[in-house]
């Protein structure tokens, strides 16, 4: 299994301040990735230094197997769509896809030009008299045209309304079974998450907390409650993701490979929303893992 | 990445080709070559050369310095440095677009203006001539290099200081500090000059005064008498031009009594028997070729300093 974003011991200070630190993963392909977490968690930075746009402090990143940004070759396999969806406000959108079918040989102007139709944009358009959500789409189609293998999106459909959300979730999941792209993009909205997300990233203050494909997080993880109780006394492979209590009763979020067999709890799935909002949360202390499940605490 | 640089580029280099048609027209319809009419060209001539020092400002200014620092300020540069081009490349093409449009203007300028300005450069009344550190600059080759350096050293500012408005105002102080400098402290060094030693001809010298230890106003009259002099050589740009008695110290002058209170031809006489000397220190006007060649190489491999530097910072420093 070959990994489309490999990283060891990657970290990313900007002066003194740390954004990301001692980050270590490997995102396997043909997954979308949900990459989540509190602002400023360091989502942005792992994100552009998977794109080549920053270069590491320290530690190593590779992308499809090679340097981000290392030639034209690797820049064609990655797309990249930066949180401001950044187009140029003086070019038209026809003079955008013209930008696309120029630099990126693997381009694909049918792709382009159905998009834009649907979308309504008129191509003698300037950029600059778009609405927010306009540009973005626009500057989500060129990276879709430009047919990468790997689709980085850092908070695509944040400008969007949610009818254009939900169909720009369902043309990337349609990228990704047609072309087996691989995407990763970040977003707070976790509905959406829920909905194409086959693979989550949690980063807290700078640091990776979970790294792990969802079907695996839904199998392993389980709403414990009964009547109250010290966490400390369950037996051992149950780590406790998050507690709370009442005077009579205690609430768990486990992780646990093996079935919970105690009478004395009633056991619940998890979703994956709460699972998200359990990880993000600093106050909670996350249990260092084996490392062949690939979780670094 | 060449036709998206064009794409970026072409509303400026339509610009630039409007004002050269128009600069084409009326230095046409005014043309000189039938009819020297000094009193009403002086104001165009010096019009010319106020313009072909603008110009270069203008371009290092508008063109070069909002051209990467307008990337970085919108984000575009995000856009840009993720399609399937290299940051190397796509620095390459506006760079090199940009600096091209650049020297075409201002070269097509210049020969433009030097043609019009030809029979006006010879005439004795504009006290002026080609190699003069004012003209010298707006004539033939120099404008090009003054474009091509800056725009590499707006686009260099911009790139350090990421914001389009800060690095236009930078680029144009330093632009016009080099402009300053260069005729003053780099020019009259490029070449050595030619030092002339002629026995003095009566004839040149322009006049006496006070000189000497006791200097002009002193507190006592002195006892000697400083000669002036002009250098008559056409076209030259001198440097200096002083008096010496044969054994090469400076001369002190002729009897002051003479020339005090005597007549001309007596303070001429006086001089005569000095056996005064001329040495000019001068660049000939045959040497405004090499100055040309010369100064614009200059600005040309500043240019170029400037591109590799611009070129290290956008694949390393940048990203860090």
């Amino acid at each position: 299994m070959s990994a489309v974003i490999a990283a060891n011991g990657l970290g990313k200070a900007y002066r003194r301040t740390w954004a990301l630190r001692d980050c270590t993963l490997a995102v396997p392909e043909g997954h979308v990735v949900g990459l989540v977490g509190p602002n400023g968690a360091g989502k942005t930075t792992l994100l552009q230094l998977a794109a080549g746009l920053l270069a590491p402090t320290r530690g190593t990143i590779s992308v499809l197997g090679d340097r981000p940004a290392a030639g034209p070759a690797q820049l064609a396999r990655v797309g990249f769509v930066a949180q401001d969806t950044p187009v140029y406000m003086r070019m038209t959108v026809a003079d955008h896809l013209r930008l696309g079918a120029w630099l990126n040989p693997g381009w694909d102007d049918s792709l382009a030009r159905r998009r834009t139709g649907q979308l309504g944009l008129d191509p003698k358009q300037r950029a600059g008299s778009l609405s927010g959500g306009q540009r973005a789409q626009l500057a989500l189609t060129l990276a879709l045209a430009k047919r990468p293998e790997l689709l980085l999106l850092d908070e695509p459909v944040a400008s969007l309304d949610p009818l254009a959300r939900r169909e720009f979730l369902r043309m990337l999941m349609e990228a990704v079974a047609e072309h087996g792209t691989s995407v990763v993009l970040s977003s707070h909205l976790v509905a959406d998450l829920e909905r194409v997300c086959d693979y989550l990233i949690v980063l807290v203050a700078s640091k990776i907390r979970v790294a792990e494909e969802v079907s695996d997080l839904l199998a392993t993880h389980r709403r414990l409650s009964g009547p109250r109780r010290d966490p400390d006394t369950l037996p051992a492979g149950q780590d406790v993701i998050e507690e709370s209590h009442t005077d009579k009763q205690t609430s768990l979020l486990v992780r646990t490979s093996e079935p919970v067999h105690d009478p004395a709890w009633a056991v619940t799935p998890v979703s994956l929303e709460d699972l998200i909002l359990a990880y993000m949360n600093p106050a909670n202390e996350i249990p260092a893992r084996r490392p062949q499940l690939g979780v670094v605490s | 990445m060449i036709r998206l640089s064009w794409l970026q580029f072409r509303v400026q280099a339509v610009t630039a080709a409007a004002a050269l048609a128009a600069a084409a027209v009326i230095l046409a319809a005014t043309s000189p070559h039938r009819d020297v009419n000094a009193g009403f060209y002086h104001w165009l001539y010096m019009a010319g050369i106020v313009v072909l020092y603008l110009t270069p400002a203008i371009i290092g200014t508008f063109w070069g310095a909002p051209l990467i620092s307008r990337e970085l300020e919108t984000g575009t540069y995000r856009l840009a440095w993720t399609q399937s081009v290299t940051r190397t490349r796509w620095l390459a093409a506006k760079l090199g677009l940009g600096c091209l449009v650049s020297m075409a203007t201002a070269g097509l300028l210049s020969l433009m203006v030097t043609w019009w300005s030809g029979p006006l450069d010879q005439l004795d009344q504009f006290n002026n001539y080609r190699l003069s550190p004012l003209t010298f600059g707006a004539r033939d080759l120099t404008p090009v290099g003054y474009a091509a350096f800056a725009f590499a050293l707006g686009v260099t500012i911009g790139l350090l200081l990421r914001r389009a408005v800060p690095a236009i105002a930078v680029t144009l102080a330093v632009f016009a500090a080099v402009q300053v400098a260069v005729p003053l402290e780099v020019r009259p060094y490029l070449i050595p000059p030619v030092h002339t030693v002629s026995p003095l001809s009566i004839s040149n010298v322009t006049g006496t005064g006070d000189g000497g230890p006791g200097g002009p106003g002193g507190p006592t009259p002195s006892p000697y008498l400083s000669v002036g002099t002009k250098a008559d050589i056409p076209g030259a740009w001198v440097y200096s031009s002083q008096v010496t008695v044969p054994d090469g110290s400076t001369a002190l002058g002729p009897d002051p009594q003479a020339c005090r209170s005597g007549s001309n031809s007596a303070c001429d006489t006086a001089l005569a028997r000095l056996h005064l000397r001329q040495v000019v220190t001068y660049q000939p006007a045959s040497r405004f070729w090499a100055f040309q060649w010369t100064e614009t190489g200059l600005y040309l491999l500043l240019a170029l300093l400037l591109t590799g530097f611009c070129m290290w910072r956008v694949n390393r420093r940048l990203t860090r």
